[in-house]
């Protein structure tokens, strides 16, 4: 079986991914796509080191995920809804135009 | 467990599919096109799980990123007619930008390439039966489960709320129209574009 630390590897790569494409896209849509996929890299790992612990019995790790799965899941309502929401007001999704506090 | 050869074969593949379709998702122009392989990275993502013995929460991601997740964005996207973008020129906050997340992957990835307790295979093999997910959240995480739903609930009703239009009498026509102000910003919409004009013009 593959080891654990390709895995780990694997999810590094998928954070910084989605750290890049937060850091450097202007869309408001596509940062909240390199948070989803910076939170995907956490379950994983979550998954893998339960997959290889020596207790795995306890499924402490797939607890996690599955609690993690269900708070991403508000968090990408609430932010594409905000999202909509600065759209009616500003007419944009560009972050570099949406710049002052009062409406 | 040096049972069958095939297995890290098959983990390359699919981590393969995966992060060319993350890469996809970040980096395309056309918005729609990137929600589309972000749902493909999901699906990737999903099999790993079950590869690595969680059918559950492989099943689970499937049902909330690939059927909920993924199409919100798309949806998002259609909603806010922003389909084409216009890709920044490569400027200096971009190059910043780039340079964290190497400088991040680098110290992320060189630490699991020194530590020997990493290099090691699975000592047991889990039943993690759906059977005994839900004892366990019957049970012993019983607490975390009901906060869980209260959450969900204050993040439905917020989304709802975040999302309705300001003006009563437009409440109708909320879900149905792209957003219209009356008066309050009398500039013009911004140009519609349908998917294959974006298509020519790239």
């Amino acid at each position: 079986m593959t080891p654990l630390h390709h895995y780990l590897v694997f999810a590094a790569l998928l954070f910084s991914i989605g750290l890049a494409g937060a850091l450097t896209r202007r869309n408001a849509i596509l940062v909240l796509i390199g948070i989803e996929l910076m939170l995907n890299a956490a379950n994983l790992n979550f998954i893998a080191f339960w997959r290889y612990s020596a207790n795995a019995n306890e499924l402490t790790g797939i607890m996690f995920v599955i609690f993690s799965i269900g708070i991403a899941a508000a968090e990408a309502a609430v932010g594409l809804a905000i999202v909509i929401a600065i759209y009616r007001h500003y007419r944009t999704t560009q972050l570099q135009n949406v710049d002052n506090l009062k409406g | 467990m040096p049972t069958n050869a095939p297995m890290p074969i098959a983990f390359f593949v699919l981590a393969g599919v995966t992060l060319v379709s993350a890469i996809c998702a970040m980096s395309l122009r056309n918005l729609v096109h990137c929600g589309l392989c972000l749902a493909l990275t999901f699906a990737g993502l999903a099999t790993i799980y079950l590869q690595l013995g969680a059918e559950f929460v492989g099943l689970a991601q499937i049902l909330v990123y690939v059927g909920a997740v993924a199409i919100l964005i798309v949806f998002t996207i259609l909603l806010t007619r922003n389909a084409e973008v216009h890709i920044s020129p490569v400027s200096r906050s971009w190059m910043v930008g780039l340079a964290v997340a190497i400088i991040v992957c680098a110290s992320l990835v060189l630490p699991i390439f020194q530590s020997p307790s990493l290099h090691r295979t699975p000592i047991m093999t889990p039943d993690a039966t759906v059977r005994l997910i839900g004892e366990k959240l019957m049970t012993q995480y019983v607490i975390p489960l009901e906060a869980i739903a209260l959450v969900l609930t204050a993040a439905l009703l917020g989304a709802v709320v975040i999302a309705m239009r300001d003006e009563p009498e437009e409440k109708t026509k909320q879900m149905m129209e792209p957003p219209r102000r009356g008066g309050a910003k009398p500039e013009l919409d911004p140009p519609r574009l349908s998917i294959p004009a974006v298509e020519t013009r790239q």
